[in-house]
């Protein structure tokens, strides 16, 4: 564990909680069946067979009625627009989101105003988190000063207040010089270096994937290769460096085989990849809906197919959702004027599993395992389901429907790419770092008001055992 | 139109039958724009906006033209000078507009999808007058109009649109249009100036002109100037020699169009401007008719209640 602390959240007490018949579901450890699942003071206190543990004083007793209890996943990936742009979302209503979508770590990163490239942002951020993240949260700073790709920021300081890494994530480092100065640098920093791989040159005043719905629209295009020969290029530059680089948001299938081709060579790289480039493609431009607009853009058929295999294979690690909230004033103008980017931690879990868990594409184990492996990538703590760890675990109702939007959402905006989508996976409780975060208000409720949700309930009030 | 359709957002929104009913309102209206006094009451008392976010002559004038002939309130709105200069939202402009109760919005808007938007905004019928490089659906009912007009039928003609297709959304409708009414398309120019799978719409391409005698018709588009500086053609000389049309490369009994405003000597020569083999003239002419045929479809519809004759 590395000695200084890089995720904080607000104080709150640690949960004092029995989960009683849950089918708990954790890829690291193989536990897959009815458990009873008993949290003191925070911590995983006690495992048992279903119906073998009984609740301590004090303890609320949830009747999971063999939901499922995953470990809470961990998001390499969130825009908090904290500083600068809380009209859009701050700490409090992002990690309320995050903890809605079952999340239990985030990272957020820099591009926010000013940009977090000095130790007094990220103190004050920190500070911040240590008051109102109701998830434990962490930071990237940027690689570049103001993200302009010029000048390093003071890595080793910023490492040393607390970054968990670096990144100019919504702009590529276009100078291969340039990256590979930090790269070098990384070595007395430590620290994951993120990328955005995009050539600007290539990418030209594009707003969408370059294929036969930009020619359709007459929008220009971001061809795939914007990203890919990025990501070639700084594969080389981290074998040459021996650097540990992260790539972000990959969407397209030469992406994926650039990736695959430097891990072959001994590159130690890793990436990302998000529920709507999973999930969408660029069909869905054709509404001209500015909701579909972010970057990368969603792409060709044969890159989601490209990115789900790569995603099973393990080829890219994690799913990250790029949770990018932007007003509604801000979104209601011509696609080509919109902002890129689309909400995404509370809607990251049930996207994937209603279009790959359902129908069989992805074992739902696969599925909590690269949900929660940005973790390690970050060199941040793993949530397990395992006696003595922190209690950070999500239970899930993957039988529940529920229609994106219908109820509004826990973050401040609302430019989801999956509004009015019916998706199967309903978060009911999160533990984030030892603390309630989240739960369902039918857990508390005698019924629930949508079809499937049935079930998981708290059994009375506290669990007052006979003196 | 299609039975239902309100708006005129894309050539999409109409299908074969929808194009020649338009044009068939639009022939009767022909004769109207041949009397003395050029006026019908179809619309008396009702308002048609004109919102115009992009320079344009004969769009704007025309529609004001055709509105005016059917005796319809004409308010028209540019950019420049307006509240628009002053920032406002398109969407507060339209809500704004949207409470004098139009009975049609007509926006022409550099960007992608406006027309699609304002739809959504305003209870008023919503034509799309151009919506950046997407579509200009009302100039394709005009082309349409001009060939069918000329040729009886688009049937089995073979059509090639030539120049830069990529920033043209007289290109998109028209090969949408000329396809629907049964026509073959071949889009041609520099490979810089072809959108990639542009095929995917329904047309062939083509990087030269050694084909274009193959053509019944070539539609010429207008070479932007700005498109040098950008480095998609190394210089206007090079993009005239390769693929200026001109008295040289066609034969007498091909037609020509072009939607203007035309760069003589770029894309098209003078001599062939001029030439009787030239539809432009006819493709302005039509375009009143053509609008005032789209504005009643939306606004009047039944045939029934046409109050002129034919």
């Amino acid at each position: 564990m590395s000695p200084v602390k890089r995720l904080f959240s607000r104080p709150g007490a640690g949960a004092d909680i029995l989960i009683r018949n849950a089918h708990a579901l954790d890829p690291r450890t193989g536990m897959d069946g009815a458990h009873d699942v008993l949290i003191r003071g925070g911590e995983i206190a006690e495992l048992g067979a279903a119906g073998t543990l009984s609740a301590p004083d004090g303890a609320d007793i949830l009747d999971a009625g063999a939901k499922h209890l995953f470990p809470a996943f961990v998001d390499p990936h969130v825009h908090l627009r904290t500083p600068g742009q809380e009209y859009k979302e701050d700490i409090d209503s992002g990690t309320a989101a995050a903890a809605a979508g079952g999340f239990c770590a985030i990272v957020a990163m820099p591009n926010t105003i000013p940009t977090v490239d000095t130790a007094s942002v990220v103190n004050s951020l920190i500070a911040e988190a240590s008051e109102r993240a109701r998830v434990p949260t962490g930071f990237l700073a940027s690689i570049t000063r103001g993200l302009r790709g010029e000048e390093l920021t003071e890595m080793a300081d910023l490492r040393d207040a607390g970054a968990i890494g670096f990144t100019d994530d919504g702009k590529p480092v276009t100078s291969a010089g340039m990256l590979r100065r930090a790269l070098q640098y990384q070595r007395l920093s430590g620290g994951i270096i993120a990328l955005h791989e995009e050539d600007p040159a290539l990418s030209g005043d594009g707003v969408m994937h370059e294929g036969a719905v930009s020619a359709r629209l007459g929008m220009a295009g971001i061809p795939s290769l914007s990203e890919s020969t990025m990501v070639a290029r700084d594969a080389a530059l981290a074998l040459y460096e021996d650097a540990r680089v992260h790539f972000q948001h990959l969407s397209c299938v030469e992406s994926v085989h650039a990736l695959a081709a430097a891990k072959a060579q001994g590159a130690k790289v890793s990436a990302e990849v998000s529920p709507h480039h999973l999930r969408l493609t660029d069909e869905a431009v054709r509404s001209l809906d500015s909701r579909f607009k972010m970057n990368p853009p969603l792409r060709a058929e044969s890159d989601r197919r490209a990115l789900i295999e790569g995603l099973r294979s393990g080829v890219i690690e994690c799913v990250a959702t790029d949770h990018a909230p932007h007003a509604r004033h801000e979104k209601e103008v011509p696609f080509e004027q919109a902002p890129m980017g689309t909400i995404g931690l509370e809607t990251a879990f049930a996207a994937i599993y209603t279009e790959l868990v359902v129908p069989g594409e992805l074992a739902l184990a696969t599925l909590i395992e690269r949900m929660t492996a940005g973790g390690a990538l970050y060199g941040l703590h793993t949530p397990r389901i395992a006696l003595g760890e922190t209690a950070d675990v999500c239970l899930i109702d993957t039988e529940a429907t529920w229609t994106v939007g219908q109820n509004g959402y826990a973050g401040k905006s609302a430019n989801s790419s999956f509004e009015g989508m019916r998706l199967h996976g309903r978060v009911l409780l999160t533990i984030a770092g030892g603390v309630i975060a989240h739960r369902q208000p039918m857990l508390v409720a005698s019924d629930d008001e949508d079809d499937g949700g049935g079930g998981a309930r708290m059994a009375g009030a506290r669990n007052r055992a006979a003196h | 139109m299609n039975d239902r359709a309100r708006h005129l957002i894309s050539i999409d929104d109409l299908d074969r039958a929808g194009i020649e009913r338009v044009l068939d309102r639009a022939e009767s209206f022909a004769e109207v724009s041949g009397r003395e006094i050029k006026k019908v009451p179809a619309l008396r008392g009702r308002t048609v906006v004109n919102l115009f976010y992009e320079a344009s002559t004969r769009t704007s004038s025309s529609f004001e033209i055709a509105a005016k002939r059917l005796s319809a309130d004409v308010v028209n709105v540019k950019s420049s000078g307006s509240s628009v200069d002053k920032g406002e939202s398109l969407k507060d402009t339209v809500q704004t507009l949207s409470a004098y109760d139009p009975a049609a919005i007509v926006i022409r808007s550099p960007h992608v999808g406006a027309a699609k938007l304002v739809a959504g905004w305003t209870d008023a019928a919503v034509i799309n007058a151009g919506d950046g490089k997407h579509e200009h659906p009302t100039q394709a009912l005009l082309d349409v109009y001009t060939l069918r007009r000329r040729l009886g039928t688009l049937d089995d003609v073979n059509i090639w649109i030539v120049g830069d297709v990529s920033h043209s959304r007289v290109a998109r409708s028209g090969i949408l249009a000329f396809t629907r009414m049964g026509a073959s398309v071949t889009v041609c120019g520099p490979p810089t100036l072809l959108p990639r799978e542009i095929e995917s719409l329904g047309c062939d391409s083509a990087v030269t002109l050694d084909r274009v005698h193959e053509a019944d018709v070539v539609y010429v588009l207008r070479m932007q100037h700005e498109r040098m500086t950008q480095s998609f053609v190394p210089s206007l000389r090079e993009y005239a020699d390769r693929y200026q049309i001109n008295e040289r490369r066609l034969s007498p009994s091909q037609l020509v169009m072009h939607p203007g405003p035309v760069n003589r000597g770029v894309e098209m020569s003078g001599r062939t401007i001029d030439s009787p083999q030239a539809l432009i003239g006819e493709q302005v002419k039509a375009g009143v008719a053509v609008r005032m045929a789209v504005l009643y479809e939306l606004l009047v519809g039944a045939p029934s209640l046409m109050a002129v004759a034919g």
